[in-house]
C-alpha cells in the first residue's frame, strides 16, 4: 500500500449528529419493518415473528413502527430534498451507467453532494414510504378495519405488499452502494468522509466545501 | 374421528380440498324460515356468547350484522316481486359458508390459524390467530369479524365441536320449522331437490339450490325460491369467488417479489465478486490536500 503520510490528508463533514441520527431511527424502523412484514408476506418467513414476540406482537407492532418511520423519514425529506433535486450532471451520469457499475469513476462527470443513483433512491423511498403509509392505514385492522370498503382494502394490501417489495429493492441498492463504495459508511457514523473520497465521488461537492473553507486536516490519529 | 380429519392449514402448503363421501353440509331452506331466530339464540347459547344490548333500526335486523358474538344473523328483505304484484318477505340465516375453496385460509399468513377438515368445515383456531384482518378481505361473503377484546377472528364454526361427536349444529336442532338441515352433502342436495320440485309445483319456477361453483361448493347451502337471483336476499353474492385481486396478492405479487429481493440480493453479491471493492486511492486523497492547499 503506498504510503499517505506524505501528504497532508483531509477530511470533510458530511452529516451533523441530528441528521445521523435521524438516519438511523429510520434504518432501525425499516428493517424491522421489513422483518415483521415479510413474516406475513410469506409462510416460509412466518418464523420472524418470534423476533417481535409472536405473530399477535408483530401484528400490533408493525403499524406503529410505520408511524415512527414515517415521522422519522419525513424529518429526512426536509432535510435532504433540496439537495437531491435533479440536474444536468445527474442525466450525463445515468447516461454513463455501465461506466458507473464498473466503477471507472474518471469516465464520469464531476457530481455534487448526491449522485442520480443516491437521487433516485432518495425519491423512490420517498415515494413508496408515502404509498406504503396510506395504504397501511387501511389495512390497520385494529383502528381502521371499519373506515374503508373490503375492496378497497384488498387493493391496498396488494399495493402495500409491493411497494413493500420496491422499497426493499431500493434498500439493497443503498446498503449495497454503501459497502461497494468503500469509505461511505462512516459518512453515517462519524459523521465524515476523507477528502479522497468527496475528490473520487463527489468532486463538485469537494470543490463547493473547499471553497467555504469547511474542509479540515485529517486529526491526528 | 375419521370425519374430523384436517386436510388443509393456512399458510401451510396443503392440497385443495377434494370433494368426497365424508363431505357434510348444512341446508337453509329459506322458503320455511319463519324469522323467529330460534337459531340466532341457539348459537349463542351453544357458544357461549354473550351479544350486546342494541338497537331497533326499524327493522327485524338485530343484530344489524354479524359481529365477534354473533356467528348468524337473519337478514329481513321487503321485496317487491313486480311478475306477481306480491309483496315477498325474504328471510336468510347469514353466517359462514364454509367453502370448498375457502377466501379467507388462503389470505390467512398465521400457520394453522385457519384450518379445513375432511367433511368441509372451515374452523379457526384462535391461539394461533394473529388479529390482522386478513381473513376479512379472504372472504367473499364478509363473514369472519375480528374481535376488540382479544384480536381474534371469530365466525360460525359449524358446530365442529357438536359434529365431532355425530351432533349437529346448534341452530339446525333448535329450528322450529325444520328450515335448518345437516347430514352428508349428498343428503342434503338430495333434499333440496324434493324441497325445489314442491316449490316449482307451487308457481316458483326459478327455485333452486344455492351451492355456488365460484369457490367450488359450499357446505352450507340455501334453497332460494328466486336462485336465479341471489342478490335478492340481503346481497347474497350472485357468483361468489375469492377476489382476484385476493389471488394476486398471495400467487404473482408473493412469488415475484420473493423472486426479485433474492434476484437483487444475489446481484449486489455477484457484483462485489466480478468488480471488486470501489476504494479511494491515495492519488484521490493527495488531490484533495493539493485542493485544499490551493484554495
Ligand atoms: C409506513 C407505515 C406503515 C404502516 C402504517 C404499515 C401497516 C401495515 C399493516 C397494518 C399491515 C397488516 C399487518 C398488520 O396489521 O400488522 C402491514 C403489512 C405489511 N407491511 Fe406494512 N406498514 C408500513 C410500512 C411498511 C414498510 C416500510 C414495509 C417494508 C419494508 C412494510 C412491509 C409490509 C409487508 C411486507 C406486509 C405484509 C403484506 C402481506 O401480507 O402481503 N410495511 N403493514
Ligand atoms: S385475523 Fe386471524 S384467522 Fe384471520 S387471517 Fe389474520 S391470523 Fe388468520
Amino acid at each position: 500500500m503506498a504510503s499517505t503520510s506524505s501528504t497532508k490528508s483531509v477530511v470533510v463533514d458530511r452529516y451533523a449528529v441530528g441528521a445521523r441520527i435521524n438516519h438511523w431511527v429510520t434504518a432501525i424502523s425499516f428493517i424491522l419493518l421489513a422483518l415483521s412484514g415479510l413474516a406475513f408476506f410469506t409462510p416460509s418467513l412466518y418464523f420472524l415473528t418470534g423476533l417481535f414476540g409472536g405473530g399477535q406482537l408483530a401484528r400490533t407492532l408493525h403499524p406503529w413502527i410505520g408511524v415512527v418511520l414515517f415521522i422519522s423519514f419525513s424529518g429526512l425529506f426536509v432535510r435532504f430534498w433540496k439537495a437531491n433535486l435533479w440536474n444536468a450532471d445527474d442525466s450525463a451520469w445515468m447516461s454513463k451507467l455501465p461506466d458507473v457499475v464498473a466503477g471507472h469513476e474518471e469516465r464520469l462527470p464531476e457530481i455534487g453532494k448526491y449522485n442520480a443513483g443516491q437521487k433516485l433512491v432518495f425519491w423512490g423511498m420517498a415515494l413508496l414510504i408515502l404509498v406504503l403509509f396510506a395504504t397501511g392505514l387501511v389495512i390497520w385492522q385494529q383502528y381502521f378495519g371499519a373506515s374503508s370498503s373490503i375492496d378497497q382494502q384488498r387493493v391496498a394490501l396488494l399495493i402495500h405488499a409491493a411497494a413493500a417489495v420496491g422499497t426493499i429493492l431500493i434498500w439493497i441498492v443503498h446498503v449495497y452502494a454503501a459497502i461497494w463504495v468503500r469509505g461511505t459508511i462512516q459518512a453515517m457514523t462519524r459523521g465524515n468522509v476523507t477528502g479522497g473520497w468527496g475528490w473520487r465521488h463527489h468532486r463538485k461537492w469537494l470543490r463547493e466545501e473547499v471553497q467555504k473553507g469547511e474542509v479540515k486536516a485529517q486529526p491526528a490519529e | 374421528m375419521a370425519t374430523m380429519e384436517l386436510v388443509r392449514r393456512s399458510a401451510s402448503s396443503s392440497p385443495a380440498f377434494q370433494p368426497g363421501a365424508q363431505e357434510v353440509a348444512k341446508l337453509i331452506d329459506v322458503s320455511k324460515c319463519i324469522g323467529c331466530k330460534a337459531c340466532q339464540a341457539a348459537c349463542l347459547e351453544w357458544n357461549d356468547l354473550r351479544e350486546e344490548v342494541g338497537f331497533n333500526d326499524g327493522t327485524l335486523n338485530n343484530p344489524h350484522d354479524l359481529t365477534p358474538a354473533s356467528f348468524t344473523v337473519m337478514r329481513f328483505t321487503e321485496w317487491e316481486n313486480a311478475a306477481t304484484g306480491n309483496l315477498e318477505f325474504l328471510i336468510r340465516k347469514d353466517g359462514c359458508m364454509h367453502c370448498s375453496d375457502p377466501g379467507c385460509l388462503k389470505a390467512c399468513p398465521a400457520p394453522g390459524a385457519i384450518v379445513q377438515y375432511s367433511n368441509g368445515i372451515v374452523d379457526f383456531d384462535h391461539d394461533k390467530c394473529i388479529g390482522c384482518g386478513y381473513c376479512v378481505k379472504g372472504c367473499p361473503f364478509n363473514i369472519p369479524r375480528i374481535s376488540k377484546a382479544d384480536n381474534k377472528a371469530y365466525k360460525c364454526t359449524l358446530c365442529s365441536d357438536r359434529v365431532a361427536v355425530g351432533q349437529g349444529p346448534a341452530c339446525a336442532k333448535a329450528c322450529p320449522t325444520k328450515a335448518i338441515s345437516f347430514g352428508t352433502k349428498q343428503e342434503m342436495k338430495d333434499l333440496a331437490d324434493k324441497r325445489i320440485n314442491d316449490l316449482k309445483s307451487r308457481g316458483y319456477g326459478q327455485a333452486g339450490l344455492y351451492d355456488p361453483p365460484g369457490v367450488n361448493g359450499t357446505h352450507v347451502m340455501y334453497v332460494l325460491h328466486h336462485n336465479d337471483r341471489p342478490s335478492l336476499y340481503a346481497g347474497l353474492p350472485d357468483n361468489p369467488k375469492i377476489s382476484t385481486v385476493v389471488e394476486l396478492w398471495k400467487g404473482v405479487a408473493k412469488y415475484a417479489g420473493l423472486a426479485f429481493i433474492g434476484l437483487a440480493a444475489v446481484g449486489a453479491a455477484v457484483h462485489h465478486m466480478v468488480a471488486g471493492p470501489n476504494r479511494v486511492s491515495s492519488e484521490d486523497e493527495e488531490n484533495a490536500a493539493r485542493l485544499k492547499e490551493k484554495a
